[in-house]
Parts: structure tokens; sequence; C-alpha cells
């Protein structure tokens, strides 16, 4: 007598259906190499870039952080998961074009489900650039963060490529055209250097302090730098977390939005 | 009608066509225009107070300074994308068409780079006008001013000849693509985004010696003193070398992909 097959469980299923996608995200990391060296390597260059151009900042009257390699490193880490999520909208975008996508909208998971397996693989993608940017920056003198400021720094980067990916993603199934990559990687590049990234608040021409003030990633690049010029505390963290939460329930709705308007 | 004439009308029809093209095509102008700006955007609020560093060269804000900074990223980008056109003309056979028609081969690159240098110029014009327009002076007027927008046109052009080297000898767009990350780590590694006096080593010490320090400096000068002969002649003088230097592996990487088809 042949035993009745029970159905699996929606939530069951969804989750199998993510773990499929980042898988196949990881798998494309594994068989391509070189794909992720752009992404490793810009943030990089603008790392040991900058620190070579601009490291003398250290010296204004105001700039109270001695090492701007600890003061830079957090930004690099970010501008990675920033260069990664945008990475994943290109990759969707080239999906689209490809009919990939056309075949994972007939399956029967859920709009949500396609999109968090794309962010998630972002979010966990997003760590190579930065521990890369790390391993570099340590030898070279940024100080080191502590663990709990390690785990802030990588739970920041991870966020934040999830707001990237979801910013991809929304303008990937917008256009349907990998020929919008500039506009989501520019956008991302605006929203994480558009804060204290080069210099303390108070050393930022008005203008663009202004724009800092308001601009929410800079509570996230404050919260990951926390560890690398100071202590980790808690009211050094949260205004960041209540940042990438907000960004991405703003984002991620967006996206949403557009995967379901999405037809085949 | 003379050879000479031949080659000039070859390199005019496909120049024209190459120009026609950047623009027909704004997604492929906007990173060589829309990074340099956020860029300039970014580092004239971000590191403007360098300017009370000690050392740091009279000027009249950072703005001014940086002019020539994004400048430079530009072209470099123009010349870069003017290498991946003609990788895309070698992908799609259309240059094989060209071996096969009773032209020189050299005006199949320098109809190429026709393109690149109205891009260079493009960006030159636009740098110039968001200068102006947030209150920097050309303190070379406009004769400065001109002198820094050929500067830049030349040097585009001289970018653009070892970008099609490259697509000529790769012959693969995503090769040529995949050289954006070394144009930034020229750049950095010149004076275009910061005196070389205040550069951290060994940055400082590579800056030196780069060619494009002296072409930034070059096209900075006309805008934050004025017009130095001596100045613009080491930047044309380096203008020189890159061209040399692209015409030189251009021709190398023609024979060779004519002899291996």
């Amino acid at each position: 007598m042949e035993a009745a097959t029970l159905p699996i469980p929606t939530w069951r299923a969804n989750l199998a259906t993510i773990g499929a996608l980042m898988a196949r995200a990881r798998n494309e990391i594994l068989r391509v190499p070189g794909a992720a060296i752009p992404g490793v390597l810009a943030p990089t260059i603008f790392f040991l870039g900058l620190n070579g151009v601009f490291g003398a900042l250290t010296e204004l009257r105001g700039f109270e952080v001695g090492s701007y390699e600890s003061f830079l490193v957090p930004v690099s880490m970010l501008q990675g998961a920033g260069f990664t999520g945008a990475a994943a909208g290109v990759n969707l975008a080239r999906d689209i074009e490809q009919g990939w996508l056309d075949r994972l909208l007939v399956s029967p998971a859920p709009r949500w489900v396609l999109l968090a397996g794309t962010v998630l693989a972002a979010s966990t993608r997003a760590l190579i650039p930065a521990t890369f940017v790390l391993a570099i920056a340590l030898p070279l003198g940024a100080g080191w963060p502590g663990i709990d400021g390690l785990l802030v720094t990588y739970l920041m980067v991870a966020a934040m490529a999830a707001v990237a990916a979801c910013w991809g993603s929304m303008l990937a199934l917008r256009f349907k055209s990998q020929s919008a990559a500039p506009l989501m990687q520019s956008g991302m590049m605006a929203l994480v250097l558009f804060t204290t990234a080069y210099a303390p608040l108070a050393l930022l021409q008005p203008w663009l302090a202004d724009v800092a003030e308001v601009n929410p990633v800079t509570e996230v690049v404050e919260a990951a730098r926390q560890g690398f010029v100071g202590g980790v505390t808690w009211a050094g963290t949260w205004p960041g977390l209540v940042a990438l939460v907000a960004l991405l329930a703003v984002l991620g709705s967006l996206a949403l939005r557009e995967m379901r308007r999405t037809n085949v | 009608m003379s050879g000479l004439a031949t080659n000039l009308r070859v390199v005019r029809a496909l120049g024209l066509r190459s120009i026609r093209q950047t623009f027909r095509r704004p997604q492929l102008m906007a990173p060589i225009l829309v990074f340099p700006t956020l860029l300039l955007a970014i580092q004239t609020g971000g590191a403007g107070s360098a300017v009370d560093l000690p050392g740091f060269p009279p000027v009249q804000s950072f703005l001014q300074f940086m002019l020539a900074g994004a400048m430079m990223q530009a072209l470099m980008l123009a010349g870069n994308s003017g290498g991946i056109a003609l990788a895309v003309d070698l992908e799609m056979g259309f240059v094989d068409r060209l071996f096969a028609a009773p032209i020189a081969r050299y005006t199949i690159v320098l109809g190429r780079l026709a393109g690149t240098a109205a891009l260079g110029l493009l960006s030159a014009l636009w740098f110039f006008a968001i200068g102006i327009a947030f209150g920097a002076e050309i303190e070379g007027g406009i004769a400065g001013a001109a002198i820094a927008v050929l500067l830049v046109t030349a040097t585009a052009m001289a970018v653009g000849g070892i970008g099609s080297a490259i697509a000529l000898r790769t012959g693969t767009a995503s090769v040529v693509q995949g050289l954006f990350p070394l144009v930034l780590v020229v750049l950095f590694l010149s004076s275009a985004f910061f005196p070389v006096d205040l550069m951290i080593e060994p940055a400082r010490t590579i800056a030196e010696y780069n060619p494009f320090s002296f072409i930034a400096e070059g096209v900075r000068e006309p805008i934050v003193a004025g017009i130095d002969a001596r100045d613009t002649a080491e930047a044309l003088l380096a203008i020189a070398a890159i061209v040399a230097l692209g015409m030189g592996l251009s021709a190398r990487a023609l024979r060779h992909r004519l002899r291996v088809g």
C-alpha cells in the first residue's frame, strides 16, 4: 500500500525557493569568479585611492580621528554593498532579457519570494567585498573595530546590500534592460557618498552637510564606523538600524510593486 | 582622387558614424558625464575644507581646483567607451567588412577616435558649464578655457587610442569594459584630484611621474591661475607620449588581428 503524499507546507516551499535562488547566485560566483571582481575591485580601489589622495584631511582642525584609513574603511565596505546590490539588479535585468524571469513568474512561487531570493543573495554576497576591503585596510593602518564593532559593521553592510538590491530590482523590473545599470549604480553611489563619507559633518561644505543630515544613510555610515573610530554604543547603533528598516520598507515595497506588475 | 584624400573621406565617414552612434545611445554617454559629476559634487562638498591645509596651492575654491579632475575622469571614461564601441564593431563583424574594403587600416581606428574626441569635447564643455554655474572663476579667461578644452579633447583621443589597441587585440567588449577600475587607479595615482605635495606615499611618488599628472596640471593651470606655457607644453608632451603608445599598440594589434584573422 502506498503512503499518502503530504502536501509541503507553503512556508517550507517558499523557504526552499528562496534557498534555491540564493544557491543560483552563489553558483554564479563559483562558476564565473571573474564576474565578482569588479564588485570587489571598485570599493578597494576607492579605498586605496581616496586614502592616498585625501589622507591629509586628518590634519584639519576638527577632524578628530587620527587615521583616515579607520575613517574611510566602513564607507568602502558600504560602497561595496551598494555595488553588489546594484549588480543584483543588473543580473535581474539580464534574467528578464533572457526570459529566465518569465519562467519563474509562471511558477507557483509568490512574487515576494522571487524578490526575497534576489535580495538575500545580494546581502550574503556583499560580505565578500566587505571582507576583502577590510583585509586590505587593517594592515594599512585601520583600527581593529572589536568583535562588536565588526558585527555591527557587517550587519550594516548586509542590510545596505539588501537596500541596494531592492533599488536595483525595482529599476530592472521597470526598465527591463541592463542599460539601466548606470542608474542603479549611480543611485547607490550617491546614497552612500552624500553622507559623512569623506569628512565629519562639521567639515563638510554647508550644502553637503544639509544633504547628509537628511540622508538616512548618514546614520548607517556612522553606525558602521563607530567601532573603527571609538566604541560601539546602542545610541550609535539604533539610528542606523531604523534608517535601514525604513529604506528597506520603502524600496522593498516599490520593488515588490514592480514585481507584481510584471506580466509574462 | 589621391590616396590621402580618399583616406580622409573614409575617416570623415567613419567619424560621423561614430559620433552619431555615440549620441544616439544616451545610456553610453550617461556614465561618462553622470559618474564624474557625482564625484565632483561629493568630493567638492566632502573634502572642500582641504583648501585650508597648509601647502594647498592658492585657489578660489575647491570646486575650481577639482574641475580639471572631473574633466580628466570624464575623458578617461570617454576613451574607455571608444574602445568598447570598437570592440562591439569587431564582435558584430563590422570591422571585418572594413578590412575587406580598399581603405587604409589606420582610418578604421582614426574614424572611431572621432567619436571619442567628440565625447571629450562635450565633457570639457559640460564641466566648464557646471563650474561657471556654481561660481568657479576661469582665471585664464576664454583663451585659457580654450586651451583646457583642447587638451581634454586631445587626451580623450589619446586614451581612446589605447582603448582601441586593447579592443583590436582582444576583440571583446567585456574585456575593454573591465578596464574601468584601471581608469580610477590611474587617476587616483595622479594629481587629478589633489596636489601631489599633499598626497600620501606611495601615491605621491607615483603621481610625480604619472603622465596624467602633467595633463591634469596643464588643464588645471588655465582654470586656477592663468595660462602657463611650461605647464601647457608638459601636458602636450605627455599627450604625445600617450598618442605614440596608443598608435604603436594599435598598429601591433591590427597586424596581429590581420595575421590570425
